[in-house]
Order: structure tokens, then sequence, then C-alpha cells
């Protein structure tokens, strides 16, 4: 299968979707001959035109709300925030309105529209543009949250999300748009609601989502080599939730570890960490669930203060050792 | 006066019978809100609401003034939107009262009455939060070739709010057929206009975005509609957006917890003086198009309808709670 980068991926979803349903289109700042400011969606505005390729004034709360007040009369809109930190300007129109428009209307609107973000650091943007706030709209009713990791899930999740009737916020990780890997030519969909083990494995369950599941596989080909196997689960979707893939994982390995960029405090490392512990998986854990996380501080501009902020490949090594040997200690506790 | 009147409405267009239908739906988004109130005083209604009395003029003229499918975005004091743009009255009174065959499936309550279908696309408990989507709709319409306009109401606060801003320039700079009307009813729960906003003089904003403003009366129901129409004509035709104020006030509090601490007695007194329901009442009956016994029957006719609104919201079901988590997801 050819490769091709999680950007490129990103876009052929989009053109894809553009050709297949004229109520399509995308909108966003400096998405036009610009091309986003990561270049996700260049050279789209030469094939589709300035109408389905909408740059927009610098507006978030209407770039949001208008995507929700098109959808809910009936296009499919595919909206670009240009960092997901400025998610919070336009939050009232995602949460307040594109959420719970459904509900409160007694189930008879329907809200189907995309918003399409690049988060998380690794770039030397500092603290305004390099969050990772996926656990603010993971807490939403109303809304779905899905961050792929691969080039793969990226094309085939963003289909299925234009393709729901649901307001649906895709994270994209920044140091992922670079990154290749085989996706089909042509129509797929990922259906959302469903992780996926990624490396299988048998002494401890790493749960990670977005770039963090490149450095769960990193630790785990360096855990191979000292004889800990490792099983990668990728969440892919955040919101659902796919419990029965992290709650059978945990059942088989007994050990966990959950790992996210987002803060620790309060992030949905917790909300991991209860599903495990309210289930059957309780029984099997042989040691407590670790959490690794963002550190408690807004993302730092010097390099190695930005590295040492959020996990590492070196990190999810540490906590998968530090598993192993506690677990065994307790095995031997007479 | 009677000349007048037939001037004005020959210039309009609406014929004898429409002025009729005018007034009766002036009434009886009037009695509607005093049921509402009285309902609510009895104990049989829940939550909150936001009474529209004194502000009927805005809500008939400016929906008068669209086709039957054209968009409406709400407010928070909504019902008048709703009743005007053609909502169900019992079905708004199942609402209010919380009921499984109410607007909403008594999910949403009265700041959440909508009518998708029926053009209505919410009222909202956020003050702003439907201008974007007004805009979104309007945007919407002219990507799917539909020649339909959206009217969207918001109140003075709303002006102070960012999303007024971010909406109506997005539509100034994609041209788009919407309608921005702001019913100043001169106080945000209790800020006056006049300290909080910089300049108090609404419509004026109007030629910061590039598009036209313009000023009318909010009590006098004929000027909303002649403004409303005009800036509906120029955004069917493509001419683009248009920012609207019509100034009128609110008789009664913000909302339940209101003790009017902010204003005072004499100047509401002073705006009831100019109620726009009896001000077109004297204009029709001066004129002819209603006589005295056509008024005491229509008042007849709205209280037997309102009613029976009550009544049949009493008899409806509640919701069953085991469908609480229905309508999170399509």
């Amino acid at each position: 299968m050819r490769e091709i980068t999680y950007a490129e991926a990103v876009r052929e979803a989009l053109a894809e979707e553009m050709r297949r349903d004229p109520r399509v289109f995308i909108m966003g700042e400096d998405i036009g001959v610009y091309g986003g400011a990561f270049g996700v969606t260049l050279g789209l505005v030469d094939e589709f035109g300035p109408e389905r390729v909408m740059d927009t004034p610098l507006s978030e709360a209407a770039i949001i709300g208008t995507a929700a007040g098109a959808a809910v009369v009936g296009m499919r809109p595919v909206a670009e925030i240009q960092f997901s930190d400025f998610l919070t300007i336009g939050a009232d129109q995602l949460v307040n309105q594109a959420a719970k428009m459904r509900y409160m209307f007694g189930g008879k609107a329907r809200v189907p529209m995309v918003v399409r973000t690049p988060a998380g650091s690794g770039t030397g943007a500092a603290a305004q543009h390099s969050q990772s706030l996926e656990t603010w709209f993971m807490h939403i009713p109303g809304l779905k949250v899905l961050a792929p990791a691969t080039p793969y899930d990226a094309k085939g999740l963003l289909k299925s999300a234009i393709r729901d009737d649901n307001p649906v916020v895709v994270f994209e990780h920044k140091l992922l748009y670079r990154t290749k890997g085989p996706v089909p030519e042509g129509d797929y969909t990922v259906p959302i609601g469903q992780a996926q083990v990624r490396r299988a494995g048998t002494d401890v369950t790493v749960i990670a989502s977005s770039i963090m599941v490149l450095r769960s596989l990193e630790a785990a080909d360096r855990l191979a080599e000292e004889g800990i196997s490792v099983e990668v689960i990728d969440l892919r979707s955040l919101r659902p939730l796919d419990a029965d893939t992290i709650v059978a994982s945990v059942c088989k390995t007994g050990r966990a570890v959950v790992v996210h960029e987002a803060n620790k405090f309060a992030g949905f490392g917790g909300e991991i960490v209860g599903t495990i512990v309210e289930s059957e998986a309780f029984d099997f854990l042989d040691a407590p669930v670790v959490r690794l996380g963002g550190k408690d501080v807004p993302i730092p501009y010097n390099p190695q203060l930005e590295r040492a902020a959020v996990p590492q490949a070196e990190d999810i090594v540490a906590a998968c050792r530090r598993l192993m040997r506690e677990s065994r200690r307790a095995a031997v506790r007479p | 006066m009677a000349d007048a009147l037939a001037v004005q409405t020959e210039r309009l267009g609406l014929a004898p019978e429409r002025l009729v239908h005018m007034y009766r739906q002036m009434r009886r988004i009037r009695h509607f809100e005093e049921e509402v109130d009285r309902l609510y005083q009895a104990g049989r209604i829940w939550g909150t609401f936001h009474l529209y009395i004194g502000q009927e003029a805005v809500a008939v003229g400016a929906v008068e003034a669209l086709e039957p499918d054209d968009y409406i975005t709400s407010t928070h004091r909504g019902h008048g939107h709703s009743i005007a743009k053609g909502a169900s009255i019992p079905l708004m009174m199942a609402e209010l009262r919380g009921k499984e065959t109410g607007y909403c499936r008594g999910r949403g309550g009265s700041m959440h009455i909508a009518d998708v279908d029926a053009g209505n696309l919410g009222a909202n408990g956020i003050v702003g939060g439907g201008i974007p989507i007004a805009t979104g709709a309007a945007l919407a319409c002219r990507k799917m070739g539909l020649s339909r306009v959206v009217l969207c109401f918001f109140g003075d606060g709303a002006v102070a709010q960012g999303a007024f801003h971010e909406a109506v320039n997005f539509a100034a700079v994609f041209q788009l057929p919407v309608v921005y009307l702001c019913e100043n009813n001169q106080y945000a729960m209790s800020m006056p206009v006049r300290r909080g906003l910089g300049n108090p003089d609404i419509a004026a904003r109007a030629p910061a975005y590039g598009i036209p403003g313009k000023t009318v009366d909010g009590n006098d129901v004929l000027a909303v509609y002649a403004a409303v129409r005009e800036a509906v004509d120029r955004a069917r035709s493509g001419g683009g957006p248009t920012l609207l104020e019509a100034r009128t006030y609110r008789w009664r509090g913000h909302s339940k917890s209101d003790a009017n601490r902010y204003r005072t007695r004499e100047e509401i007194e002073a705006w009831k003086q100019r109620c726009p329901i009896r001000r077109f009442e004297e204009q029709l009956v001066a004129a002819g198009v209603l006589s005295a016994a056509d008024v005491e029957r229509i008042a007849q006719e709205v209280r037997e309808e309102i009613q029976a609104a009550i009544e049949f919201a009493e008899q409806q079901p509640d919701p069953d709670v085991s469908a609480l988590a229905e309508g999170v997801y399509a």
C-alpha cells in the first residue's frame, strides 16, 4: 500500500467527502490559498473553489456557530479551528449550542458538523498554542471526540466524523502531520468508538491516544529487549470510549499504564482508570494502575522544558519497568 | 388617522384581514404570557421564563414580514417569537409544563422552544448565542440555493457579547441573507442600555460592518413590519444583511427573581401608556377595520384558545424517566 503523511490523509478525506456529498464544505482561518496553518488544506481551494473552501474572518465563535447553524438546516460543515487552544474562544457555540441543540429540542434536530483542530506540544509555540484540551470536550454529552494517531485513521475517522449526524471534534496532533503510513486510495471508513490493539503483549497494557501511541510503541520495542511484553491500545475515539477493548486487555495482562499528553490532573486518564477498576479487570490487577500525563504547568517555550512537560517514550519505559518490579514484589510477598 | 392608516397599509400591501391577523397575534402573545405568569404564581409552572409583555409589536411586525419557510432564531425571551412564527400554543404550554408531548418533549422548557421543521431554530439560554447560528443558517440557505432568509432576534444585552460582533461581521463579509433585529427593551437584566453600551445607538453600529442599519419604534407594529420587510427583501435579493434596532420596553421583570429595583414605577407606567396592542387597536378601530364588537370577540376567542391550551397541557403525560438519555445523540 502506498504511504502518505497524516496531513495528506486528512486532506484526502476532506477532498473525497466533498466530491461525494455536495452538502460537505470546509471553513476556517487561512484554509484557502494559504493552505491552513499546517498546510493540511493546501490546494483544496483550487479544486473546490472559495464557496466550499471558505476562508473566514478570525472569529472562532462565528466559525463554530455558523457551522452549527448550517448543520441544523441541512449542510455538513467541517470547521477548522487553527489551534485547539482557540476552541476556548468558540466554546459557547460548541458546548452550549451545537452539543445540546438536539437534546434541548427534544431529539428533533440533527447537527452533523465536524470541528478539526491541531493540538499538542512539541513545536515551541508555548502555552497558548500547545495545549491538549480533549478532556474538556469529552466531558460534554452530545459531542463525540476523536484523536487519530496514524494516517490511516486520520483519513478513515474523519470520513466517519463527516458522515456522522452529531457534532464531532477531531484533535489532530501537530507532530503527527508529517508522519507517514499506509493509507488506501479511495473510500474507506474507520468506525467511531472502536479502539485498536496496535501491538499485542502479555505483561503490561499501555492505553494511549494520538502521539502517545507512537511513544508507547517505541517504549514497547525497548521493553521487548528486556523481556517485557507490552500490549499497546490506541483509543482512537475518546468519546464514545471503547471500554471493552481496554477491559479485555487488562484482564489478560493484569497491569495497566494510561498515558496522555493532557495534564494528568483531572485528565481523561482518570476516566480510563475508573473504567478499569469498575470492571471485572479489577480482580486481575497485579499492581495499581499507573497514570502518565502532562505536568501541572502551562506548556513552556524552552525545548528542554517543553519536552519535560509531557510524557516521553522513556517515561513509559520507566513506568512499565516499575510496574513489573512492583507486581513481582507483590507476588512473592508471603 | 384613519386615512393615514389606509395609506400606510396600502403602501405595505397589507390587506385588512392581515391587519386583523396581526392584531390577534399580538393579543395571543399577551394573553399567553399573562396566563403563564398566573400559572407560575399558582405553582403549576416550574423553572423560569422571561415574559415578553410590552414587546409584542416587534415579534409580530417582524415575523409577518417573512415568508412561511424563512427561518428565525429566538432568545431567552422567546415565547412571542414562537407564537408569531406560528407555533402551536398547546404544544408550547405542554413544554412549559415539562410534558412529553411539548415541543421539546419536556427536555428544553421555556428557553429552548424550537421547531426546526417549521423554521424556528430555537430560543436560546445564552445571550447572543443564537446570532452565529442564524448566520450559519443563512450561509446554508445560500449554499443550498434556497431563497430563504433568516431573521435573528436578540436583545440589547447581546450587543455587548463577542458573538454579536463575530457573526455580524461574518455575515457582512459573505453578504448573507440574514436580518439582525435587536429588540432594545432598555435593560439587559438590570443594566440600562445607556450604561451597558458605550454608544447606546445600536443601529449606529451598522456602518462599522459596512451594512445598512435602521432604528424603528418597536411599539409600532407597522413600523416594525415596514423596516423588516425592507431588510428581508434586500437579503432575499442578494443585498446582504441588515442591522435593525426596535426600541421597546419590557413591562415585567427580567425573570422571576426580579424585584424591579433598578427602575421606577413611573418609568414602567409611562411605557405602559405606549402599549403596542392598544395603540394598534385604536388605529384599527378608528380606520373601521375593527369594530368594538370585533375587539371583544377576538379577546374572548383568544381567552378560550389559551384556556384550551392550558387544559390540553394539564392532561399530557410527563416524560418517562427511563427515556432520560434519549436524544443526546442522533
